[in-house]
């Protein structure tokens, strides 16, 4: 027998998505707009040769510069740099949040864990990954382990900071009620205590994606012999400014497709959040 | 699934050495429903925590089946007041969880998942998230899902105490039913003295020294007005107002 209670109308209804799309169509226009007003800015600035204190008389213009993306974009070298990239921050990412979802969890679950690796990583986290170039450079036999390594380290403490605190702050029923209906550790673990660090733990990700290519870029930089960093300094050391402003760009969007990758993964991964209810 | 006797002896609970209560005496029968009233902070939740084996006592004994208690199991479900669905699971994945930690097959857990939730009126809320579902429908998959482990003894913390007169009333009709046909001990926790006199066959008046007063209630259609000023009085509140706590 089954009983029908009548309460299933209260359910909150989420909001109608006509609303919604009147508004999205609204906002993109906004956004493109700002960006062709920074270009048209960039562009009045050169054209005029404007000395307003910073001076824009030898910068290049956005002419000068779409025209040497549009040769580099010719060229194998510029796909070949991009890639190099792209792998040394995959790599060092994923090592990252693999790694720093595990230690985040051990450190706030277990009072050993803790006491053993507590004090290491709160001595090794000021020190900048950037300055790990030498240490790299002596520990590693090969130029692109160093790097790898460095932007493993950039994005590895975000994660752990924000894994402790997420762990930290999970709300007990939710353990307690896996445990009397029999889970042990483990089961714990894998229902309790890995989905619900996932918002927390996606907040340290976007954090730690956008501190990995400022490592990987600086360290192309000092030590690569490839890649997009390594071609931007390359092309500063010869003079060629339209080159450098290639480099940033290409820097630019790299950091926002892979942070919106991470983002979107993010919203993916925790649709059971309240505030997901009517978002896309 | 033969329903469990609980019992505590001389035990005292309580967290980080501050004890809530101090030598408490308490048995339940196999297959008994006992009503659980008292002032707030007098132990309630805590004497549901220490038969759930959450809480281990720091004097005397708690006992399920005549041996001591030590620790969480699937023979002794928690339900508790509100927010205890993993908020990432569908009701009938929360529903499949205990069935999955005893390793039952993957097609035979949804099909019982489904009959729960069937069971308790929610058959088409099957794949919804608890955000989507009210109050009264989280709390009947949180039923649901306590029922799955096929428990022997439920352990109820104000579970319907969020809910608005009207759900709780089918609410508590909705358990009764399903108790008569999977029988387990209960012990059911609430401030509603209307609650206690409506489901419960004894009623225990608890305070921080213990039990301070049993009463037994054989449930009737009508509530006797009498038993119910004698619980108001054993809670030392005037007798008008609605709750006790």
């Amino acid at each position: 027998m089954t009983l029908a209670l009548d309460d299933e109308k209260r359910v909150a209804v989420a909001p109608g998505p006509a609303a919604d799309r009147g508004r999205a169509r609204l906002r993109w226009p906004v956004r493109a707009g700002s960006v062709v007003a920074a270009v048209a800015l960039w562009q009045v600035l050169t054209a005029a040769n404007a000395r307003l204190w910073v001076r824009f008389d030898r910068f290049p213009g956005p002419a000068d510069v779409a025209r040497e993306f549009g040769r580099q974009l010719r060229t194998g070298q510029y796909y070949l740099d991009v890639a190099q990239s792209v792998v040394r921050i995959a790599s060092g990412f994923a090592l990252a949040a693999v790694l720093g979802v595990a230690v985040g969890v051990a450190v706030a679950r277990s009072r050993w864990a803790n006491d053993l690796l507590g004090p290491l990583l709160e001595i090794v986290r000021p020190v900048p990954a950037i300055a790990l170039v030498p240490v790299a450079i002596l520990l590693f036999p090969r130029n692109e382990q160093g790097i790898v390594f460095i932007t493993f380290v950039a994005a590895f403490f975000p994660v752990v900071v924000s894994t402790r605190h997420a762990v930290r702050a999970l709300p007990p029923v939710w353990e307690d009620a896996v445990r009397t209906l029999g889970g042990g550790r483990a089961r714990v673990l894998a229902s309790v205590v890995l989905p619900g660090v996932l918002p927390g733990v996606f907040g340290g990700l976007s954090v730690g994606m956008g501190v990995a290519w400022i490592c990987v870029v600086s360290a192309e930089m000092i030590s690569g012999d490839f890649g997009v960093g390594y071609r931007t300094w390359q092309a500063y050391t010869i003079v060629d400014y339209p080159g450098v402003l290639v480099g940033m760009i290409t820097i630019g969007v790299l950091g926002r497709v892979t942070s919106g990758v991470v983002e979107l993964v993010g919203r993916r991964a925790t649709r059971w959040l309240p505030g997901e209810e009517g978002r896309r | 699934m033969t329903p469990l006797s609980l019992r505590a002896e001389g035990a005292t609970l309580g967290y980080g050495g501050r004890a809530v209560c101090t030598g408490l005496d308490l048995a339940v029968r196999p297959g008994e429903f006992l009503a659980v009233v008292g002032a707030s902070g007098c132990g309630k939740s805590t004497l549901l925590r220490a038969f759930a084996g959450l809480l281990p006592p720091t004097a005397g004994a708690v006992m399920a089946d005549g041996a001591p208690v030590a620790g969480p199991s699937p023979d002794r479900a928690l339900v508790f007041q509100d927010d205890a669905l993993l908020p990432w699971r569908s009701a009938r994945r929360n529903v499949e969880l205990p069935l999955a930690i005893r390793n039952v097959p993957r097609d035979r857990r949804r099909a019982d998942a489904d009959a729960w939730l069937a069971r308790v009126g929610l058959a088409d809320a099957g794949r919804r998230l608890p955000r989507q579902l009210s109050g009264g429908m989280r709390q009947r998959v949180q039923l649901a899902r306590a029922l799955a482990a096929r428990p022997r003894a439920l352990l109820m913390d104000e579970p319907f105490g969020a809910l608005d007169a009207q759900t709780r009333a089918a609410m508590q009709r909705l358990l009764l039913d399903v108790l008569a046909d999977a029988p387990a001990t209960v012990v059911f926790v609430t401030h509603d003295v209307d609650e206690a006199l409506l489901l419960g066959e004894r009623i225990v008046v608890l305070g921080p020294a213990g039990v301070e007063q049993e009463i037994p209630n054989p449930r009737s259609a009508t509530s006797d007005p009498a038993r119910r000023a004698q619980v108001l009085a054993a809670l030392g509140a005037p007798a008008t107002g609605e709750e006790a706590a």
